[in-house]
């Protein structure tokens, strides 16, 4: 499944809360909150193809109390930036699930790719920035989403993730999860590149390579703790991400360490450039983003460490 | 309205106007012109027409007002002073550091300041999302947005014009400060505004065209524009930038640029006067 259909049912349960308004760009078909729609439909609005309108009504919205729940590509997100930072600005209960986002909408190209959108949401005061890696981690984050307190980005992906948590799993905000623990050194990665990262891991293990594995959705706010613990107890660090290496998790990861406990990092991401049309996988590989990419950044930052 | 009234009205608007000057000398900074050519739309709105409760600011059921021109945000402030919602003392702490009186609005609505603004083209957008609250609610406030000329120039302003209609949102009265100029000078010299009513009409509004420094005649066009149901309502209200204030009437420079101390001193004697002149104009009339 993917995450923007588990996002779309969990808004369906959570719905009933009645101060939810859903905000659509016409694509509720495509982000799945089309079944919110169905159900109801009085606390739905369609903006039509207005994206810049749809944020900026979404803060009156805001003002008058109602919890705002803005759904659409992650790329025509980027569009309504001047409203953005009014809601970022005042600290509004409005929480973004942008769905489409990194190269998963693979075949339309890079005009409906976002290699940028955690940059640009981490520099964002109050917001926070989540990247869930499946479909129990995503219903778990928009449940959460209830409770926590101010302006968040939920980054969805358009493609089937593979389901890596269990059913009972709880996504707790600022607090990254520890899959593997390991000695030599620490994977943090977060959305797709978690299942490319679990593999990596595994690879490594068969080659006598101990190489822990945390899940990092929660990019902001960040577990620092767990971040400068893995360094301390393995002394190198690589990130995955499927977002460009400037300002996403690596960036976030390196900023904590050069300024509490420096170590040797390596980072799998997209190096500086936009994406284009291809199938996903071919994407992934054309850009570094693989089990592969991971596991010999792993080799490269053990060298390092030496 | 009777003839007490519109001297109250006009006198309110001298006094804030008074304060607009005040505090944007002090400041050293700020935008004397285009906050004087919204006096009297202000004066009508906060002292005749809008709903309000100073002792209980963040009153549920109150009307508001988005201030989309932000950097007219002085005449705001005078107005939040004149209203009580402020206290006189922060006449001189425009645009201080960790001042309630920032440089453009940020939203407070225990102080009636409605919305974050200042970059141009939202308020009609953000009003339209508290007034499809209040339908949501089944609220009977209204949402009067203030919008300048030059800020039609901005594509979220025509996106937002579009919602309202399509949504109905009758509890939504715009009003556009046509004073004509924007900061490199006339709106149809930088990027043509006009025609401004057959484009509002064009969107599905209800749209009045009055006077924007002739207080009864703005009062009977909130008055009319609030018995429209079915959709939402515009007034375009012709000014003239730093109405009132004799030095600064029709200059572009006074756009960002307020006066020095020397020249408000200078200038209160004569603005008293013709002040005083105008009041007796009333009496006459």
């Amino acid at each position: 499944m993917s995450t923007r259909e588990a996002f779309g049912k969990a808004l369906v349960r959570i719905g009933s809360e009645s101060s939810i308004v859903v905000l659509d760009a016409d694509v509720s078909g495509s982000t799945k909150t089309s079944d919110f729609r169905k159900i109801y439909p009085e606390r739905f609005i369609n903006f039509g193809i207005a994206e810049e309108n749809l944020f900026a009504t979404a803060i009156g919205l805001a003002y008058s109390g109602l919890k705002v729940y803005a759904s659409l590509y992650s790329v025509f997100v980027l569009k309504a930036y001047d409203q953005l930072r009014i809601i970022a600005h005042d600290n509004l209960e409005v929480k973004v699930f942008a769905s489409h986002s990194g190269l998963t909408n693979a075949s339309d190209g890079w005009s409906h790719q976002t290699v940028e959108d955690v940059a640009v949401f981490r520099a964002l005061p109050n917001f926070k920035v989540i990247v869930p890696a499946d479909a129990v981690e995503t219903d778990s984050v928009t449940e959460e989403s209830l409770r926590i307190r101010g302006p968040m980005y939920v980054r969805l992906s358009r493609s089937e993730s593979p389901i890596i948590f269990d059913k009972d799993f709880r996504f707790e905000v600022g607090k990254g999860n520890v899959l593997q623990d390991g000695s030599d050194a620490y994977v943090i990665a977060n959305g797709n590149m978690l299942s490319q990262a679990i593999k990596a891991v595994e690879k490594l293990k068969k080659e006598g390579i101990r190489a822990g594995l945390i899940n990092m959705s929660s990019v902001k706010p960040l577990d620092e703790g767990l971040i400068i613990k893995a360094a301390k107890d393995s002394g190198a660090i690589v990130t995955a991400e499927e977002h460009s290496i400037i300002g996403g998790l690596g960036g976030a990861v390196a900023e904590v360490l050069s300024g509490s406990y420096p170590v040797p990092v390596e980072f799998v991401g997209i190096k500086d450039s936009f994406g284009q049309s291809g199938k996903l996988e071919e994407l992934f590989e054309f850009y570094g983003l693989t089990a592969e990419n991971i596991a010999s950044s792993v080799k490269k930052v053990l060298e390092r460490k030496r | 309205m009777n003839r007490e009234e519109v001297k109250k009205l006009k006198e309110i608007s001298y006094k804030m106007m008074l304060d607009v000057l005040q505090m944007t000398t002090e400041a050293g900074s700020g935008h004397p012109g285009g906050s004087l050519s919204s006096k009297d739309i202000i004066a009508v709105l906060f002292f005749k027409v809008m709903r309000h409760s100073p002792r209980n600011p963040a009153w549920e059921d109150r009307d508001r007002l988005v201030f989309s021109k932000g950097h007219a945000v002085p005449i705001l402030y005078a107005a939040l002073i004149e209203a009580g919602y402020l206290d006189r003392s922060y006449v001189t702490e425009l645009r201080k550091l960790g001042s309630p009186l920032q440089g453009h609005p940020e939203w407070n609505p225990n102080m009636m300041i409605e919305a974050t603004t200042g970059s141009l083209g939202n308020g009609l957008a953000i009003a339209n999302g508290i007034a499809f609250a209040g339908k949501l609610r089944k609220k009977d406030y209204r949402v009067y947005v203030l919008m300048g000329d030059g800020e039609l120039q901005e594509g979220t302003v025509w996106e937002a014009a579009m919602f309202a209609s399509h949504y109905a949102l009758d509890n939504v009265i715009a009003v556009v400060d046509r004073n004509g100029l924007q900061q490199s000078g006339p709106t149809e010299k930088s990027l043509s505004v006009e025609p401004i009513a057959e484009k509002w009409k064009a969107f599905g509004w209800s749209v009045q065209e009055v006077d924007g420094h002739d207080v009864e005649a703005l009062y009977e066009a909130f008055r009319a524009a609030g018995e429209i149901s079915g959709r939402p309502k515009v007034i375009i209200a012709h000014t003239t930038k730093g109405k009132g204030s004799l030095i600064g009437e029709w200059v572009t420079e006074f756009h960002g640029k307020p006066l020095s101390r020397q020249e408000l001193e200078k200038l209160l004697p004569q603005l008293e006067e013709k002040h005083k002149e105008e009041m007796k104009e009333l009496d006459v009339n």
